[in-house]
């Protein structure tokens, strides 16, 4: 007689408007990554696979990065409607972090978006000086950059800039094991 | 000095007649979170991480300014008083700028350590994203409003301590910030003597040293009550 082997979970990982540092602290994991292969399937992530649409049915979605553009709206949309757990993983997500910087020029002529494209693609370009736009390819920009949990509910946050891998491994044990993750103390709180 | 018999948390504590609830906490071995006290300035109840409740009051009181009287009973953590230190904290990050990532103190913050003795993991009220500036005028120092929580230890450190009444607090509302001299660039203050005492007991990023990068501001919080004993105590004249 063989046991039969638990159903992996369909584990996501997503890539808004961050560095992709909290990413690099997942592959921080190092060995622990095996363990985790055995226990979830890899069905859309930017640094474990090469699927580009979202899948339907995904149990736990880690989602980093703030909300800054329309592209990271429709993905955050779509990643709520098909995840059953959402979790804000990193400072970005959780308090849209560097990436919001931008919304203390929301109240300026022109508003956050002009400011930043203008200083960035015009007032810095040494030649070809010009905003980039390009409808259907480069996404625009929204006018103020929003932490996950202002647009969608979010089930758990993970903060840190970035979280570190012991502090992210504590967390996935957790709900791995059906159990709320331990979120107390400065081994799993704090920003920065 | 007459000495009052007070209970904490269920606790037979006792404090000396002219003692606050918080000296009286303190003195008992337990905790509650504050950031705009500070030892040996004095005390201003500005923050209201400290609030505690008392039975018989009415409100909830700030344990730093309030004195204890005998038979008092009082209460340092109910769910009550959890629900609303957590919703101060989340406040203070949704009113400022407060991105820890690139801020000098991180890492040797109050604010960022209180958020993580509250339990914070993120803030329920929309940030706010203030437009503010930053004075750079200071020649060693500089002040990023960005990151001030009103606290006012630079104000009572240079007014009490330095005696010299560099910092005050001007305008009103969600204007409100610290001023030097008469609301001047802090580089064109003659009065100020570059003492850095203000640098020294900020809590947070808003009072830096200019060499200090992201991460690298090493506050000390101590001084103000280091001085003020030494002063009381003559250590210098038995040296």
């Amino acid at each position: 007689m063989t046991l039969a082997t638990p159903p992996k979970l369909r584990f996501a990982t997503v890539w808004l408007a961050g560095c992709s540092g909290c990413h690099m602290s997942f592959l921080d994991l190092d060995e622990w990554l095996f363990e985790l292969a055995e226990r979830v399937e890899i069905v859309y992530s930017p640094v474990a696979s090469d699927i580009k649409v979202f899948p339907e049915g995904v149990d736990l979605c880690l989602v980093e990065g703030a909300v800054a553009n329309a592209d990271n709206l429709e993905l955050a949309l779509q990643l709520r409607a098909r995840s059953k757990v959402v979790v804000s993983f990193g400072d970005c997500a959780v308090s849209a972090n560097v990436p919001g910087m931008r919304n203390l020029w929301a109240g300026v002529e022109g508003g956050s978006r002009q400011s930043v494209l203008k200083r960035g693609y015009v007032e810095l370009a040494d030649t070809g000086a010009q905003h980039p736009h390009a409808p259907g390819i480069v996404p625009e920009l929204l006018e103020r950059v929003l932490p996950l949990h202002e647009l969608i509910p979010v089930d758990h946050f993970l903060p840190g800039c970035p979280p570190s891998a012991e502090r992210i491994r504590t967390f996935l044990e957790a709900l791995l094991r059906g159990e709320a993750p331990p979120m107390e103390g400065p081994a799993m709180l704090g920003f920065g | 000095m007459t000495t009052l018999q007070l209970q904490i948390n269920g606790r037979a504590v006792s404090a000396a007649g002219d003692a606050t609830v918080l000296e009286a906490i303190r003195s008992a071995g337990l905790q509650v979170p504050t950031l705009c006290h500070l030892d040996g300035l004095t005390p201003v109840g500005a923050c209201r991480l400290c609030l505690v409740v008392i039975e018989g009051h009415p409100k909830l009181e700030p344990a730093c300014v309030t004195a204890v009287a005998d038979g008092m009973v009082v209460h340092t953590h109910t769910p009550e008083l959890d629900t609303y230190r957590r919703m101060a904290v989340e406040l203070f990050f949704a009113e400022g700028n407060h991105v820890c990532a690139v801020c000098v103190a991180n890492g040797a913050c109050e604010l960022q350590a209180v958020a993580v003795e509250v339990g914070m993991d993120h803030s329920r009220f929309p940030y706010q994203y203030p437009r503010r500036q930053v004075d750079a005028s200071h020649p060693l120092f500089s002040l990023d409003h960005h990151r001030c929580i009103l606290c006012t230890r630079c104000v009572r450190v240079c007014d009490e301590i330095e005696a010299v009444h560099v910092w005050d607090v001007g305008y009103r509302g969600s204007s409100c910030s610290i001023i030097a001299g008469l609301d001047q660039p802090w580089g064109e203050v003659a009065a100020c003597t570059n003492c850095g005492k203000c640098v020294d007991v900020c809590p947070t990023g808003a009072l830096f040293r200019k060499e200090d990068g992201s991460g690298e501001k090493q506050p000390h919080p101590e001084r103000a009550h280091q001085l003020v004993e030494a002063r009381t105590e003559h250590h210098w004249h038995n040296q």
